[in-house]
């Protein structure tokens, strides 16, 4: 075997040229890179979304590793001898609380980096659920990608999870009391309660361990399972490669749009600077978490008005609305539903409808086709208003966290705003969901008018006649197929109960039950408009002004030559 | 002409059942990728140059932005007073996101105006492998089994799974009999507090004199222990659970106790662990003798028991029983007869 570069091929000359061939020989890279280097990405700004999450992930890492330089994550208690802040000076304190000072008082650029970091942590998880918006109300969730959607939900769940473990970490009183609240909903899951407490605390709460646990899961387990499903999650995405929104010369079986290099590199390049530089803007200017201001863990104060970061306000606010009514004594035996059903069960119940969904949109649609051309939200209209209510719910139970503030700035009572957030959480949903789902078929029906009719000019024309009409402009053929392109599902048909011979059917329930469903899904739906029904449109124009011509005998009935399309 | 004359209902909405899909051949067809417009940039060599020193431009507003950094961290060194620290903050982050901005913006606008922009089609390829690779890896998989000969040696099979699925406890069971300390939980149900334990204001630790108290005054109340004492985890841990609101009501408006005479003369010592979740009950409403969870806003009345009047909380909060000692005091009669804080399953038993 030879371990010289074929022959055919010239020697490089130059430095690039080099290090290629010593890495090709060694690796065969130039396969890879024949495949990525060119490789075509869809254009649109909706696919930057997601850039928002990595890149800022990507920044947590790296304010992440200046803040581990520093903070010592201790509970043992020590007094703070530095003079700065003044107000915490010869207080008794955890070590991880005084590093945390010393970090943002002492170390140039240190409290800079705290609050990118904590800033970055918000935006990431923006970027997530934006990110996961666009893939929902754009269908790209469906086959292929459904198992990248579960990579990415499973991510939000992590992002959840790095956001509480690092929020606790520098053992004040808010976040001493957000782990209280996490210990008080803990212990109220059945029969294994108290020992999960014991479990998480290594005692009773607060003991002296929680802050090095929470650390590192923080710095290494956390973040580990995150590089590694965004790394599966960048690996599908390439594999299946992206997705597109509907358009000219855009079908499920290309992908149009710039090559990776050098456009689309430059640009996803220059947006990561560009969110550095926004986190690093944030962090400079707006002043975040300032832990000083509230002290060490104490088990006794507590600050009126304190909220979760924004990601976690649903879980506050879901616990805020729950009557205390529903704490049940079964047999001796505690069941705290007053919390298992806002801190455990809603939850579980919005986490499972976003992993299950895909699946069961595949199984009403009965369609086992690759999909890669994005759906405009509008023509699928259940999901859209799926998504929409689901949303909903999240911002009633996130603006239910925030209660306390709402009553204090709008003068209203509290008892009133949870009452009506109570009400709202159910009633807004089912709103939000008919609502969604009326303006889906009226932009769809909208889309026929337009297709059928075209633009209208605001140019007004009078006939000989006297008869007024605005002149219409068709839809130039691209802006057409836009409207055209797209599928109505129509509900899934079924086989009939029995059989020829009359013998019932196994399994006909079920698929009743998911016919059911997809008549849910489908029932109403604007069908795209054919070239028969265009066709039809413009010699029905024709026969429309035949017939005013005859519904309106006293006008003398005008030809003009004046281009009619309604 | 308006729309409402048209003779014909709108027939848009296709409400039961109907032939969903159309045949391919009535549909439109794709009129293809549009065409191309070109940037001023790509058709006047004058643009193209303008926005080329642009870019350079904002290149170098980020080495600026790069070295201004350098400088405000060498130029401004804080005094270690909060504002001192927030002007360094400012001045580094501002430089920082100069010299981020710059280079993102300027390789964005250039992607964006010099590079070229002509769409691109790549083909697809069914996401699944072809049948044929299918078939080889089924054989392959086949021939791998045959080799092993598990079909023919089921003892095996069952043997390995049995040593998979025991090895991780030779990890986990000193990991868990560990990681939850002595994991006795009946440590919930007691406090420091026991008869005759004085009662202490929080933080200082001086004593309460029930004279001392008017009515309708409220103080956060702890344990009287040793200062020393006060300096350890374990105190951290029992004030967790010890932490009492006192308040002195005027007695007519006492309606009742939680305890049975667990008041004193209109003085009421409730804990102050919310039963909800064990937040620290803290806001005192002198008018109404409320007492507000400020973290999800159970309230509790305390001239009423502390019974619960709204929110999340389904328990009154625990009281503790007073009296005052020889010297005028207010101490402890007993501790609390129920755990305090957060319901819990064997919270009865």
């Amino acid at each position: 075997m030879s371990t010289t570069t074929p022959s055919s091929v010239a020697e490089p000359t130059t430095a690039i040229g080099k290090t290629a061939d010593f890495l090709d020989q060694r690796t065969k890279v130039g396969v890879l890179a024949k495949q990525l280097v060119r490789k075509v990405f869809p254009d649109h700004w909706s696919f930057m979304l997601g850039e928002i999450a990595l890149f800022s992930f990507v920044v947590l890492i790296l304010s992440g590793f200046f803040l581990t330089m520093f903070f010592e994550p201790s509970m043992a208690l020590t007094r703070y001898e530095n003079e700065h802040p003044a107000s915490m000076h010869g207080e008794l304190m955890s070590v991880a609380f005084a590093s945390t000072l010393d970090m943002s008082f002492e170390v140039r650029g240190g409290l800079l980096m705290r609050q990118i970091h904590h800033w970055s942590a918000l935006i990431f998880m923006a970027g997530i659920v934006v990110h996961m918006m666009r893939v929902f109300f754009t269908g790209a969730f469906r086959k292929p990608r459904e198992l990248n959607w579960l990579v990415g939900v499973t991510m939000l769940i992590l992002g959840l999870l790095a956001g509480f473990t690092g929020y606790s970490l520098p053992d004040d009183v808010l976040s001493g009391n957000g782990l209280r609240i996490t210990d008080g909903v803990v212990k109220s899951i059945p029969i294994i309660g108290s020992y999960l407490s014991y479990f998480i605390f290594g005692g009773e709460f607060p003991g002296e361990h929680i802050v090095p646990r929470l650390f590192t899961l923080h710095i290494l387990v956390v973040p580990a399972l995150l590089l590694a499903l965004i790394g599966v999650h960048l690996f599908l995405m390439v594999l299946n490669k992206h997705t597109q929104y509907p358009g000219g010369g855009r079908t499920n079986n290309n992908v149009v749009g710039s090559p990776a290099v050098p456009a689309f590199a430059t640009k996803m390049g220059g947006n990561f600077f560009i969110i550095f530089g926004v986190l690093a803007l944030m962090g400079g200017t707006m002043a975040i978490n300032n832990v000083w201001n509230y002290g060490p863990y104490d088990p006794s104060p507590v600050s009126a008005g304190a909220q979760p970061d924004w990601y976690m306000l649903f879980l506050e606010g879901s616990l805020r609305l729950m009557p205390g009514q529903t704490e049940y004594v079964i047999g001796g035996y505690t069941l705290s539903l007053n919390i298992l059903i806002p801190a455990v069960v809603i939850p579980g119940l919005l986490f499972t409808f976003l992993f299950v969904y895909p699946f069961i949109e595949a199984k009403v649609t009965g369609d086992h086709r690759e999909h890669h051309l994005l759906d405009r939200p509008r023509n699928v209209p259940v999901r859209t208003g799926l998504g929409v209510a689901f949303l909903t719910a999240f911002i009633i139970l996130a603006l239910a966290g925030s209660n306390d503030l709402i009553a204090t700035h709008f003068s209203l009572s509290i008892n009133t705003i949870t009452w009506v957030f109570r009400f709202l959480f159910f009633a807004g949903p089912v709103f939000a969901f008919w609502i969604t789902k009326r303006i889906c078929l009226g932009l769809q029906r909208k889309d026929r008018e337009l297709v059928l009719h075209g633009h209208e000019t605001g140019r007004i024309v009078r006939f000989a006649n006297g008869e007024y009409i605005e002149v219409h402009r068709p839809l130039d053929e691209q802006e057409r197929w836009l409207r055209v392109n797209y599928d109505a599902h129509a509900p899934l048909e079924i086989e009939p109960a029995t059989d020829a011979r009359g013998v019932k059917r196994k399994g006909y329930k079920q698929d009743r039950r998911w016919q059911r469903l997809s008549r849910f899904f489908f029932e109403d739906r604007v069908e795209p408009v054919t070239p028969a029904e265009l066709a039809a449109a413009h010699s029905h124009g024709e026969h429309d002004e035949l017939e005013s011509a005859h519904t309106a005998p006293e006008l003398v009935s005008g030809s003009g030559n004046v281009e009619r399309e309604h | 002409m308006s729309e409402n004359q048209n003779p014909q209902p709108s027939r848009d909405v296709t409400p039961h059942g109907g032939d969903g899909t159309l045949a391919q051949a009535d549909r439109f067809t794709d009129p293809g990728v549009p065409e191309h417009k070109p940037r001023l940039t790509d058709t006047d060599p004058r643009s193209a140059k303008r926005n080329e020193r642009l870019i350079v431009l904002i290149f170098l507003i980020s080495c600026l932005g790069t070295v201004g950094s350098v400088v405000a961290y060498f130029a401004v060194r804080p005094d270690g007073t909060t504002e001192g620290v927030r002007l360094s903050t400012l001045l580094l982050g501002v430089a920082m996101a100069v010299s981020l901005l710059g280079i993102g913006i300027a390789a964005v606008h250039w992607a964006k105006t010099l590079m070229s922009n002509h769409e691109h089609v790549e083909e697809r390829h069914p996401s699944s492998s072809s049948d044929e690779v299918r078939a080889v890896v089924a054989n392959q998989f086949k021939e791998g089994g045959k080799d092993a000969g598990i079909a023919r040696r089921p003892m095996l099979l069952g043997s390995v799974g049995l040593a998979l699925a025991l090895f991780p406890l030779s990890i986990a069971v000193p990991l868990v009999s560990s990681v939850g300390g002595d994991w006795n939980v009946s440590k919930f149900r007691h406090t420091m507090w026991k008869k005759g334990t004085r009662l202490a204001y929080d933080p200082s630790g001086r004593l309460i004199r029930a004279a001392d108290l008017t009515v309708g005054s409220v103080a956060h109340v702890i344990p009287d222990v040793p200062a020393e004492e006060r300096e350890t985890h374990h105190w951290i841990t029992e004030k967790a659970k010890a932490v009492v609101l006192l308040v002195r009501l005027d007695p007519r408006d006492l309606k009742r106790d939680h305890r049975e005479g667990a008041s004193y003369d209109g003085i009421v010592a409730y804990s102050k662990i919310c039963t909800h979740v064990g937040c620290p009950v803290a806001l005192y409403e002198q008018q109404t003798h409320h007492l507000l969870c400020p973290c999800h806003q159970s309230t509790f009345d305390i001239a009423d028991g502390a019974k619960v009047v709204f929110g999340p909380a389904k328990r009154p909060l625990p009281q503790l029983p007073i009296t005052v000692d020889d010297e005028g005091y207010l101490v402890a009669e007993d501790d609390f007869n129920e755990p305090i804080g957060p319901s819990y399953w064997e919270r009865l038993k």
